[in-house]
């Protein structure tokens, strides 16, 4: 078995060593529900503070505008149709772009459900989101809030986060920025009035969310999330909160913030290489998404008339671990709605994320051995010289 | 005059393939009209015409998806 390369820190970083070290002193020392009187809560509640204070500062809130919930998707969740019932008095419209986190999305879709209505804003061909047609969106009347990713997830594309929110304030509608692509590698543009992020993007454990909201936005969580207030309140929930992994996601952004500018620039030079090599080296590639405005540790390409899956588990055989848009890879059996709102192929497709550890030799093995890997799996199924 | 390549069933890459197979062997001008069932064909297909310089002359219907050669 050769050398296991991981290459899907975009799904989920390897857990940074700090995070390590205080999940495992969390678990001896944070287990106690923080909600309780005694002396052991107490303590619980103290490492809990803690870590709200450590994150609330480097995403630039105040502790209270912050709450852990049990995961990304949950914080996307709570974050759109919360944001939705806060204002249901301005109206009953979610504008997105096309290309948001499917958690987003299928928050949007359960808005429908209810009554609600959504407006879809188109992105390019190299998938940022038609400005102009966001501004005229969001003007429309009826818009209770807006959602935009703050960098693609699929194929990392920054989005006019700044100008997007600006067009949003001059109308008085909420912005949703889902920043968990950014947080912890880039700074996250300002102008938003809620925040989403997932700790396992930063090197954190997996099942700790991020929802902070600045105080004044009107925020409603639905009954069915059944959130307690004073969960709310003390920063959690629903549900009591894992309060290690709480304690060792804080822990991993104080330490990939603190070296964020050096490692985002030896990443994105990585990214480059791969970018020009891969166009080079793979006949009929199509590498995708912004090669300059874009997140620094993430690239994605297709390559003609490959299967998808099979491309993953021969790349996987040689000990590369990637992730794929290409609908033979997913669940549902369609090509992923990012490749799809851009136009851009979707079968053959791969999405290459780094990481700290990510080294250059590894990104030289990757380079060295994929020409060969797409060839063999098109010479198997006959279609070299198309 | 229209040339029918069914690949109705097929999962992509699959439709693409016969796609390229085909085409080169109708006249220049000619279209091949590509009936698929798999969701990506509707995308895959028009990146496919835009990466090899031909042309996506629409969808007449759904799972029918019509290229003219170009050259």
């Amino acid at each position: 078995m050769p050398e296991s390369v991981y290459l899907d820190a975009a799904t989920a970083a390897p857990l940074h060593p700090a995070a390590h070290q205080a999940l495992l002193a969390a678990l001896a020392d944070g287990w106690a529900d923080p909600s309780r009187l005694y002396s052991r809560a107490r303590r619980a509640r103290q490492l809990l503070d803690a870590a709200r204070g450590a994150i609330a500062e480097i995403l630039g809130v105040r502790p209270p505008e912050l709450t852990f919930t049990p995961g990304g998707t949950s914080a996307a969740h709570l974050a759109v149709l919360g944001g939705l019932r806060g204002r249901a008095r301005a109206g009953n419209v979610f504008v997105h772009s096309a290309i948001e986190h499917s958690a987003i999305l299928h928050a949007g879709e359960d808005h429908v459900a209810s009554g609600g209505a959504t407006l879809s804003i188109g992105v390019d061909r190299l998938g940022r989101i038609d400005l102009p047609a966001w501004e005229a969106g969001v003007r429309t009347s009826g818009v209770a809030l807006a959602a935009l990713i703050a960098a693609s997830h699929e194929v990392a594309t920054v989005q006019p986060v700044e100008a997007a929110a600006a067009a949003c304030a001059a109308v008085g509608v909420p912005l949703l920025v889902d920043a968990a692509v950014l947080v912890g590698r880039a700074p996250v543009p300002p102008g938003w009035s809620m925040l989403v992020a997932s700790a396992r993007k930063w090197g954190g454990p997996p099942g700790v969310g991020v929802l902070a909201i600045r105080s004044g936005t009107r925020f409603d969580p639905p009954s069915t999330a059944h959130w307690a207030q004073p969960e709310r309140n003390a920063g959690y929930g629903p549900g009591a909160p894992d309060l290690p992994a709480i304690v060792a996601a804080a822990a991993a952004l104080r330490a990939v913030y603190a070296e964020a500018a050096a490692e985002a620039e030896r990443q994105s030079r990585l990214v480059d290489r791969i970018r020009d090599r891969v166009a080079v080296t793979v006949p009929d590639v199509e590498v995708v998404g912004d090669p300059v405005d874009r997140a620094p540790h993430m690239v994605t390409f297709s390559c003609l008339y490959v299967d998808g899956e099979a491309l993953l588990y021969a790349l996987d055989r040689r000990g590369f671990a990637v992730s794929s848009g290409s609908s033979c890879t997913s669940s549902t059996l369609r090509p992923s709605h990012v490749l799809e709102a851009m136009g851009v192929l979707s079968h053959g497709n791969v999405r290459v994320s780094l990481h700290r550890e990510t080294t250059e030799e590894q990104i030289e093995r990757f380079l060295a051995e994929l020409p060969g890997i797409v060839a063999d799996l098109r010479e198997r199924a006959g279609v070299t010289g198309l | 005059m229209t040339v029918e390549l069914d690949c109705r069933g097929k999962r992509c890459p699959i439709p693409v393939i016969e796609l390229a197979k085909r085409l080169p062997r109708v006249a220049v001008g000619e279209v091949v009209r590509v009936l698929a069932d798999d969701p990506a064909a509707a995308l895959d297909i028009p990146a496919w015409c835009r990466m090899r310089d031909q042309e996506y002359a629409g969808s007449p219907a759904p799972g029918a998806y019509d290229v003219r050669r170009l050259r």
